[in-house]
C-alpha cells in the first residue's frame, strides 16, 4: 500500500490500514521534511504563542515505528505507471503498489496581479509558511490580508493579537462569501472590528509595489496600504497534477466515486485533492476541511482493503476568531430557509432547511460552549435527513437533542 | 484510583441520564457524567488532545464526544475511544449520598 501526501488524510489513512489489519508493506510519502504535523494550529497558536510551540505531529517516530509505516520525508512523486502499478520517487525510487491512495492535498491560490520581486508576500499552508509570518508579526508590524475568508481571518485575529496593525482587504461585497451566510458574516466582522482589525470589503487589489523595504498594496481605486506583510488567502487549488499525469478523471479535483475511488480502481483518493458525490447533495463537492481529511482518509484505507463502503460523513467545518469559535455542518444552497435561534451574548444559530423542511446545514459562532452541542445535533439531523419544526429550532428554550425523534 | 477526600460535587438531580456537568475544585477540573442507566462517574475534564472541556461535548451511551475535534472517551473509566484522542483520562471514584454526588479527590 502506497500512500502519496503525508498531511492529515494519507496519515490517517496509514494508521487505519493497520487498525484495519493490513500486515503488508505500509508506505507514506510526504514532500516536508518532517514528521506529519497538524495544519489547524499553523494559523492559530503557532502565531500568536509567544514562543513558537512547534509543530503538533500527527505521528511520532514511536508511532510510526510501531505501526510498522516506511515514512518517506521530503520526496515528491515524480509519476505513477499504472500498467506496472509503480510509482517513481523524487530519488528516482520506484515503488510498487497493490493500491495506491492520492492524498496529495491543495496549495494556496496565487493572486494574478503584478507583484515586484522584493515586495513580502506570504500566502499559509505550511509549517514553514507560518513560521515565516510568525518571524513578522508583532507590535508595530504592519500586516495587509489579502482575502477576507477563514485563513485570512484567522491570520488577522493572530496578528492583532500579537500587536500587529491589520487591514483584511477583501475583493467581494463582504466577508467569507461562499462559506456562510450574510448574518453571520456581519457577527464575524464586527468582533474583528471590535479588536482592531480594518476591514475593507470590494476592495480590488490591482497590484503590489516594493516601498523602500516594504511593500505597497495599490488597489483599484488608487487607495494604497504599506505593509510590512502581505499575506495573501485566497482559496487553495487542488494538487491534482500527479493524477492528470496519470490520466485519471480530473473535474475540481481528483474524480473519485462514492467509495474514494478513482477512475482506475486500484488508486483511491482522499482529502482536499479530491472531487467526491455525497448522498446528501446532487452535485459533487470538494472540500478543504481538517475533518474532512482525516476521515475520508480512514475510510478510504477501508475501501483499500475492500470494504466498498460509500463515505457519508456530513461535512464540518471549524475556524477559530479570537476567543469564539464558529462551526459549520452540511451544505447550504440559495434557496434554502435560514431558521435563526439567539443564544444572546453567548453566540448565535441558524439552521437552513430545504424548501420541503428537510434540515441541511447548521452554523453557529460564539463561545464553544454555546454552541458545539447545537451544532453536532444538528449535524446528526443533517445526516438523518430530518425535518425538525423549524419554531422548535427558532427557540432557545428547546434542547435540540429533543428534536431527534 | 485515589486515597482523597470525598467533595460533594452537585445534587444527584442536577444531572439527567447521558447529560454531563463541570466540576472545579481546587485546581483540577472534572466532567460528572450520567449514565443511561442512572450512574455516576467523573473524569478529568479536559481533553487530553487540546485543552477544551468536555462538559460542552455530547454524549451518547457511555462515551463522551469532545466538542472541538471529536475525540471520545469512556467516561466509566476515562479510556480513550476515537483519534484525535489517544491518552487516557483520569477516573475518579463517585458515589451519591443524601442526593449528593461525592467525587473522591
Amino acid at each position: 500500500m502506497v500512500i502519496v501526501g503525508a498531511g492529515e488524510a494519507g496519515t490517517a489513512a496509514a494508521i487505519a490500514l493497520r487498525e484495519g489489519g493490513w500486515r503488508g508493506r505500509v508506505v507514506l510519502i510526504g514532500n516536508e521534511n518532517m514528521l506529519p504535523y497538524e495544519r489547524p494550529p499553523l494559523s492559530k497558536a503557532i502565531l500568536t504563542e509567544v514562543t513558537d510551540p512547534g509543530p503538533k505531529w500527527l505521528a511520532t517516530p514511536e508511532r510510526l515505528a510501531e505501526l510498522r509505516i516506511d515514512y518517506l520525508q521530503g520526496r515528491n512523486v515524480e509519476r505513477i505507471d499504472r500498467a506496472a502499478h509503480t510509482v517513481t520517487v523524487s530519488d528516482g525510487d520506484q515503488l510498487a503498489y497493490e493500491r495506491l491512495l492520492l492524498t496529495t492535498g491543495a496549495r494556496p491560490r496565487k493572486l494574478s496581479i503584478p507583484a515586484s520581486a522584493g515586495s513580502r508576500i506570504a500566502t499559509l499552508r505550511t509549517y514553514a509558511d507560518a513560521l515565516a509570518i510568525r518571524r513578522i508579526i508583532g507590535r508595530g508590524c504592519k500586516v495587509v490580508v489579502i482575502g477576507g475568508g477563514f485563513i485570512g481571518l484567522e491570520v488577522a485575529a493572530s496578528a492583532v493579537s500579537r500587536g500587529a496593525s491589520v487591514t483584511v482587504l477583501e475583493a467581494g461585497p463582504r466577508l467569507l462569501t461562499r462559506a456562510v451566510p450574510a448574518a453571520m458574516a456581519d457577527l464575524i466582522k464586527a468582533k474583528h472590528e471590535r479588536s482592531g482589525v480594518r476591514i475593507q470589503t470590494s476592495a480590488i487589489v490591482e497590484r503590489i509595489d516594493e516601498n523602500e523595504g516594504r511593500s505597497k498594496v495599490v488597489l483599484a481605486d488608487r487607495r494604497t496600504h504599506l505593509a510590512d506583510i502581505v499575506v495573501v488567502g485566497v482559496g487553495a487549488v487542488p494538487n491534482v497534477e500527479l493524477a492528470q499525469a496519470a490520466r485519471l478523471a480530473i473535474h475540481n479535483g481528483i474524480v473519485v466515486d462514492e467509495t474514494l475511488t478513482t477512475s482506475d480502481p486500484h488508486i483511491f483518493a482522499a482529502g482536499d485533492s479530491c472531487s467526491f458525490p455525497h448522498r446528501l447533495y446532487d452535485e459533487r463537492i470538494r472540500l478543504e476541511a481538517w475533518r474532512n481529511a482525516q476521515r475520508q482518509g480512514a475510510a478510504a484505507a477501508a475501501n483499500m482493503l475492500g470494504a466498498n463502503r460509500p463515505y457519508e460523513d456530513v461535512p464540518w467545518f471549524w475556524s477559530d476568531q479570537y476567543d469564539e469559535t464558529l462551526q459549520i455542518a452540511g451544505r447550504c444552497r440559495p434557496e434554502d430557509v435560514a431558521v435563526a435561534r439567539s443564544l444572546g451574548a453567548k453566540g448565535q444559530l441558524f439552521f437552513y432547511l430545504t424548501p420541503r423542511g428537510r434540515l441541511v446545514a447548521a452554523c453557529g459562532f460564539g463561545s464553544l460552549g454555546a454552541i458545539a452541542k447545537e451544532i453536532r445535533w444538528a449535524e446528526i439531523m443533517i445526516g438523518r435527513r430530518l425535518a425538525p419544526n423549524p419554531e422548535a429550532l427558532a427557540d432557545p428554550t428547546v434542547n435540540i437533542k429533543t428534536l431527534l425523534v | 484510583m485515589s486515597t482523597g477526600q470525598w467533595v460533594a460535587a452537585c445534587a444527584a438531580d442536577a444531572l439527567q441520564p447521558e447529560e454531563l456537568l463541570r466540576f472545579d475544585h481546587g485546581g483540577l477540573t472534572l466532567v460528572i457524567a450520567r449514565s443511561p442507566e442512572g450512574g455516576y462517574f467523573a473524569i478529568d475534564g479536559h481533553c487530553s488532545h487540546e485543552k477544551v472541556h468536555l462538559a460542552d461535548g455530547i454524549v451518547d451511551g457511555h462515551i463522551i464526544e469532545c466538542p472541538k475535534h471529536f475525540g471520545t472517551f469512556d467516561y466509566r473509566t476515562g479510556e480513550a475511544r476515537a483519534l484525535p484522542a489517544c491518552i487516557d483520562l483520569r477516573s475518579y471514584e463517585v458515589k451519591v449520598e443524601s442526593d449528593t454526588v461525592f467525587v473522591k479527590i
